[in-house]
């Protein structure tokens, strides 16, 4: 603490800072339905993508309940049980996680954590939203078309997709699939660069990109990312559109399909699933890096503690999202490369595990002595350190071409990414909502509620992704509709899924308490005030809580320090807002 | 994905660039008090339409970079014969760059204040633009007289394809044009008109290098460039 450096103190007026132009709504319709205003959008992003979350969970459950009991329920063929599947992995990993991380917390912390007004193109925003609407109706729409929604699995490889052997590969199911895709990239688009340029341009004066929180560095890195990466799908999207509706045969080999050989030839599969991991495994980042950021600033403010080695942090996010790029091929360990690309691809794998383990050390040091409070918000961080460490470490297992290729077709693979791409993140979703929803409604959720909500999940996904992990050991093979005899999987292991089920069945419940706290806790829930957490980082220290349009009062917050000043020796308060000028707090003022 | 991953070398490069002129280095924790703001205070920034237009530029050549990584993938197998260019994409191409020394034109004269030229230089850009797409409209209907089929071939298929979806790309571009062509209909031209129109001029001469790039790829001049790369690096 000897070299502080510290200025004279003196307030900086914000005049330095453009205002934007803000759009003032006259309506009803205006403000509140078409409305261009980020929390607002952010609102009505997040509830659409978790109405289409319980139809995934639904699916999970009803996939889940021809997996324990195969058979006792008639509705359940084969042909439902794919469209369930594919269905419910596209929905979560696409129209809920990315969609609500970028969309809905990408919309409502971005301006307010750097001390803006709103986005800086607040109309392009109120059209992505409308798209990501539009996106979302399509692929409802998929299941009420004839032959329902497409059955391809969530990657859609083809030549299986546009088949008829597929459901919805020869009807609408994938056509609308696609399309939905594609309108749901071009709203997504419109959004990420909205946050980007915000970022980048809409900064209150004194926030160099240093002091922005976690949570921004992580949201703007993402969505850097994505605007890179959902053009690959954009592309394999269209591509395959033109092969399914216009007979090309840009993916589509020579094949002969139910004794009739098909207009299609010379094509090849191996190019979408090139185009698709491109997208695919920076997905896996777009929807982590986002929570990582997140679940930073939880534990900091929660442990009330200043993040530990916030730089390392920083660059780790950076160097996780430029190598995302650089190992999709691990994906296609079994689809038939060349034998060294799977060496090259396993090397920068187990690299990026190097600077995401730097991270899971910070958090915990983070935690080391740290005054923590067992809140909600903190409880499901934890679970979220927990469960990402367990996660990523199959990961290490699944990165090595020789340990992946007979473990790739079963549960095993099915466990590893739902622990680290599909609880993880939720996990944080869930804390991070418990720890905004007194900002967005000026509300506490109910603590009892909250608590039962967290014991369920948090032990009922271990209860259901643990031993699916020996399942997999055991060579339970993953997307069967059901095993009939087969004589290496042992009779227990049909226990072991009934009870998997079950444990599904209940943790889904527990969403239901979820979504009924969120309900109630808007009219019943105890008054917040502004800065229930005493936390640090702007969007706590505006006027009014929730935040009126613009967000702040007539002058824009000037910021004068880091996003994580929590416990300073000799400050009056063991939190100092990042819009507090020098003077007040530290011990050592002066000094320089 | 060797064109996609060129790109994104390009990308990551800028990218750096930028980051390390951001103090990445710096310790934040130990700076209070003060703003420590490097942005500059006395000239305005770059406005945030600018900026904008430069991310989505970037997201639109990710996009035709990956397209043409596709291509070239596909190409490598035995059924591709490579589509003959009508020669009306000669003259497409010509109406393209017209339209962008337009723009260019207009942007010049809108800040000297010669409102009048300006108008008539967005009007006849917004022709040359429609020009191109009727042009390009014919040069598929050649082809497809001539018996090249969408779906008869790969190369076929790749050229209809991305040279629909850059002409999709122009479409939006028009629509943009008038929509700025309507703003600045009256009224004297202000700052705010100069930058609308650099915008679209910008937008325009990328959206022509995209052309330009893509008619040497369906020309198959790239092909030998390809070749030529493959051979010095062997």
């Amino acid at each position: 603490m000897v070299d502080i450096r510290s200025g004279t103190g003196e307030p900086i007026g914000p005049a330095e800072v453009e205002d934007v132009e803000l759009y003032h709504p006259h309506s009803w319709w205006t403000r509140y339905v078409f409305s261009q205003d980020a929390k607002i959008i952010a609102i009505q992003y997040a509830s659409t993508a978790i109405a289409i979350g319980m139809v995934a969970l639904v699916l999970s459950w009803l996939m889940r309940l021809q997996l324990g009991f195969p058979g006792a329920f008639a509705f359940i063929d084969a042909d439902r049980y794919y469209q369930f599947i594919t269905m419910h992995g596209m929905i979560m990993v696409i129209y809920l996680l990315t969609a609500l991380f970028l969309g809905g917390f990408g919309n409502y912390l971005i301006p307010l954590m750097l001390g803006a007004r709103d986005m800086v193109f607040p109309y392009a925003n109120m059209l992505s939203y409308w798209l990501y609407l539009l996106a979302v109706l399509v692929l409802v729409a998929s299941f009420f078309a004839p032959g329902g929604p497409t059955g391809a699995g969530w990657t859609l490889y083809p030549p299986q997709a546009v088949l008829s052997g597929t459901p919805g590969g020869k009807d609408w199911g994938i056509i609308l699939m696609l399309s939905s895709l594609i309108l749901f990239i071009i709203g997504f688009t419109m959004g990420g660069l909205n946050y980007v340029v915000t970022v980048l341009q809409g900064r209150a004066r004194g926030m160099t990109l240093m002091r922005m929180p976690l949570t921004v560095w992580g949201i703007f890195t993402a969505t850097v990312m994505a605007l890179l990466a959902f053009p690959a799908l954009f592309v394999a999207c269209v591509m395959m559109l033109f092969d399914r509706v216009l007979g090309t045969s840009f993916f589509m080999p020579a094949i002969v399909e139910m004794g009739e050989q098909l207009q299609h030839g010379g094509g090849s599969p191996i190019l979408f699933q090139h185009l698709f991991w491109f997208f695919g495994h920076p997905e896996v980042y777009i929807v982590a890096l986002p929570a990582f950021g997140i679940v930073s600033d939880l534990i900091s403010t929660h442990a009330r503690k200043n993040i530990f080695g916030y730089r390392m942090m920083v660059w780790a996010i950076v160097i996780i999202g430029a190598l995302s790029f650089i190992v999709w091929a691990h994906h296609m360990y079994v689809s038939g490369m060349n034998p060294y690309f799977g060496f090259f691809f396993a090397t920068t794998t187990l690299i990026i595990a190097v600077p995401t383990a730097i991270k899971v050390y910070n958090w915990v040091l983070t935690l080391w002595r740290g005054d923590i409070h067992l809140t909600l918000p903190m409880l499901f961080a934890l679970a979220f350190i927990v469960t990402f460490v367990n996660g990523g470490l199959t990961g290490l297992f699944l990165g090595n071409v020789v340990v992946d290729v007979p473990l790739s077709d079963t549960m095993f693979v099915v466990a590893h990414f739902h622990m680290v791409m599909g609880v993880a993140p939720i996990l944080v979703i869930f804390g991070a909502i418990y720890h905004w929803y007194p900002k967005i409604t000026g509300r506490m959720l109910n603590g009892l509620m909250g608590h039962l909500h967290f014991w369920v999940t948090f032990i009922g996904a271990y209860l259901i992704f643990f031993p699916m992990h020996y399942l997999g050991l055991i060579g339970v093979p993953r997307r069967y509709y059901e095993m009939g005899e087969t004589a290496f999987v042992p009779a227990s292991a049909h226990t072991l899924n009934e009870f998997i089920t079950i444990m599904v069945l209940v943790v889904g419940a527990a969403q239901i308490i979820f979504l009924f706290n969120l309900v109630w806790s808007i009219r019943h829930g105890r008054e917040a005030g502004g800065n229930p957490w005493r936390a640090t980082t702007l969007e706590w220290q505006t006027p009014e809580t929730p935040p009126r349009h613009g967000n702040w009062g007539k002058e824009l917050p000037v910021v004068y320090r880091w996003a994580y000043d929590y416990s300073v020796p000799g400050a009056p308060e063991d939190f100092i807002p990042q819009n507090q000028p020098g003077s007040a707090g530290l011990a050592p003022e002066g000094a320089s | 994905m060797n064109v996609a991953l060129i790109f994104l070398v390009v990308i990551l490069t800028i990218a750096g660039w930028w980051l390390s002129r951001q103090r990445l280095f710096s310790k934040p924790w130990l700076e209070v008090g003060h703003t420590y703001d490097l942005r500059p205070h006395d000239r305005p920034s770059i406005p945030p339409a600018k900026i904008g237009l430069g991310v989505f530029l970037a997201v639109v050549a990710a996009l035709f970079s990956l397209f043409m990584s596709a291509y070239f993938m596909r190409m490598a197998s035995t059924d591709w014969w490579s589509t003959p260019m009508p020669r009306i994409l000669w003259l497409n191409t010509a109406i393209l760059g017209l339209g962008s020394l337009l723009l260019h034109a207009a942007g010049v004269t809108a800040e000297r204040h010669q409102d009048d030229t300006s108008r008539t230089a967005l009007i006849a850009a917004l022709a040359a633009g429609l020009a191109f797409l009727a042009g390009q409209v014919f040069a598929w209907r050649e082809l497809s007289d001539a018996g090249y089929l969408l779906a008869d071939n790969p190369a076929n298929s790749f050229f209809y394809m991305i040279s629909g979806m850059h002409g999709l790309h122009i479409l939006g571009g028009l629509f943009a044009l008038t929509r700025v062509i309507v703003k600045t209909r009256t009224g004297p031209m202000g700052e705010k008109a100069v930058l609308s129109i650099t915008l679209c001029a910008t937008y325009w001469h990328f959206m022509l290098a995209v052309w330009l790039v893509l008619f040497a790829l369906f020309s198959g001049w790239a092909n030998d460039f390809v070749e030529l790369c493959r051979q010095l690096l062997t």
